[in-house]
């Protein structure tokens, strides 16, 4: 009887935390686009850097009319999202395999260990002359992006998995696909969200950078080019826009977390 | 081969003993590098005995358990399991501590046996449903285990073997981490559970009052090496009530007698 109180109560209490953490997450952009609006036009920074929200506004309605700021949007959207896939999907089967099997994870830990510390913006001109100027540059820069902080967090989710459980799946004659279908993902599935909303991080900083240097097309083109032309406003938009990605990547995907990990008990 | 066995009568549970055995072991060794964990047991138990095994901590208890369930290899010696009716499952293990897998709720918990052996669906509908309804967590079938209580979470894992239908349960201190109070209700359950259909469990303990409320036979394992000590018959009478028990002057005698034995291995393993 009083268990189930317990829990309702605490229930409640959780529902309660979780929309006072949204409606801060959505008040503290708010807040700042508001100080800085007030800092613009009161002239306590400088506008030719720092232009007003407003006006900011006023060169994204303009884009958006001309349709600019929708197609380099979408540009660059279906470029992370293909290069999140090629890269994200064999990095989830390669870091789980490491982490369930001690041979392979000897084979291919060194291959990690070595290749990880290269700043992946450094390879970008390499990867230029192999993928040329086209769109599949653009898609294996977030590739190796996205592969890292994928791969090391499966195996690290699978190696966390307390021993019990697959004494219990032994012991209950799993085989090996249902050991890593109710066992080895579903205990690494934590992790492996730690590591997707990072390779999604790490994803929208190539892209910019991939699609400065060598694109004529997507949202890093357009802030680059507007470098190039002084037209300051522009480029807030392009960055607004990149922003804005973001976030709404990072609220989907604690979304999606909650929904694929219910029993987290902290989220 | 069940019927060739010669099991030794003995007086108060002759009836339980004329029953063929379940469970063989025989010269039973085993060894983890120079650590000589077990040495030397060997041990017939009957079928629909509730065989308890009490020794010193470290005297390999639990590693006799973890053979009988094939977790672990023996070194030398033979188990035998006599064959399981078609289609039913040889053993199925209750672990210490917390073994219900977090991600999974009550009811896919306690369906996990069933669904590893591709149990038919409206099979493992009603198996399941009788069983939350058993160890009275029915109303908890959709919470997550991180939303019960240290005891609701035992009894999903008792829920969880039982519902396998196995022909032996092992138990390895399933009630170790409970408090005093939901012990004692815990053992209460498991009797009322096993006395309805007397299936053969082999239950390690490290407490003598939880080996006497419970058991059929107890077997003291000596310190490390664990050998077989003694086996003691328990003659009370089930149905048995754990707190009536303790009332009864045999009970503390036979507690009392189990200490004897006990103590001396005991003080050998703190050496």
């Amino acid at each position: 009887m009083s268990a189930i109180t317990i829990a309702d109560v605490g229930e409640r209490k959780r529902i309660a935390a979780k929309r006072r953490d949204l409606i801060l997450s959505i008040a503290s952009p708010l807040g700042l686009l508001a100080a800085w609006e007030i800092a613009a036009r009161f002239h306590l920074i400088d506008v030719r850097f720092f232009p007003a929200p407003s006006s900011i506004v006023l060169a994204l309605v303009s884009a958006a009319q001309s349709g600019e700021l929708l197609d380099n949007t979408a540009v660059s959207l279906e470029r992370l999202i293909f290069g999140f896939l090629l890269g994200g999907v064999p990095a989830l089967i390669l870091g789980i395999v490491m982490g369930i099997s001690r041979p392979v994870r000897a084979f291919i830990d060194p291959l990690i260990a070595a290749t990880y510390p290269i700043p992946k913006s450094a390879i970008l001109p390499l990867i230029l002359l192999i993928f040329g100027l086209g769109e599949m540059s653009k898609v294996v820069m977030v590739a190796i992006g996205v592969f890292y902080p994928i791969a090391i967090n499966a195996t690290a989710g699978v190696l966390q998995i307390s021993r019990i459980y697959l004494d219990v799946g032994q012991s209950f004659k799993a085989g090996r696909w249902e050991t890593f279908r109710t066992i080895a993902l579903p205990g690494a599935l934590p992790f492996i969200m730690t590591g997707v909303k990072l390779g999604v991080g790490l994803g929208l900083i190539l892209i910019a950078i991939a699609e400065m240097m060598g694109a004529k097309s997507g949202l890093g083109y357009m802030i680059w080019s507007a470098w190039e032309t002084f037209a300051v406003e522009r480029m807030y938009v392009g960055l607004f826009m990149i922003a804005i990605i973001g976030f709404v990547l990072t609220l989907g995907l604690n979304e999606l977390e909650r929904w694929l990990i219910p029993w987290k008990t902290n989220s | 081969m069940e019927d060739k066995l010669l099991i030794k009568r003995d007086g108060a549970r002759a009836a339980a003993a004329a029953r063929p055995a379940k469970i063989r072991i025989r010269n039973l060794h085993k060894h983890f590098g120079p650590l000589r964990a077990i040495e030397d047991v060997s041990i017939e138990i009957a079928e629909g005995t509730f065989f308890v095994i009490v020794g010193p901590s470290g005297c390999g208890k639990t590693t006799l358990l973890r053979i009988l369930g094939g977790l672990e290899q023996v070194t030398s010696g033979t188990v035998e399991l006599s064959d399981a009716a078609p289609g039913r499952p040889h053993y199925s293990m209750v672990f210490q501590g917390d073994s219900i897998f977090p991600w999974m709720t009550v009811w896919d918990n306690a369906a996990y046996g069933l669904r590893m052996r591709r149990a038919p669906k409206d099979e493992i509908e009603h198996v399941v449903r009788q069983w939350l309804d058993r160890t009275g967590l029915t109303r908890f079938a959709h919470h997550y285990p991180h939303q019960l209580s240290g005891g609701m979470r035992q009894r999903v894992s008792i829920a969880r073997a039982f519902a396998n239908d196995p022909e032996i349960l092992l138990m390895d201190e399933p009630f170790s981490a409970l408090d005093e109070q939901n012990k004692t209700i815990l053992q209460q359950e498991l009797l009322r559970i096993w006395e309805a259909d007397k299936k053969t469990v082999v239950f390690i303990t490290h407490s003598v009052d939880e080996a006497v409320t419970l058991g059929d036979k107890i077997m003291v394992m000596t310190a490390s090496p664990g050998r077989t000590k003694t086996i003691i018959d328990v003659p009370l009478e089930r149905p048995r009530h754990v707190l009536e028990l303790r009332h009864d002057p045999r009970y503390g005698e036979i507690v009392y007698g189990i200490w004897g034995q006990l103590k001396d291995e005991v003080e050998r393993a703190r050496d």
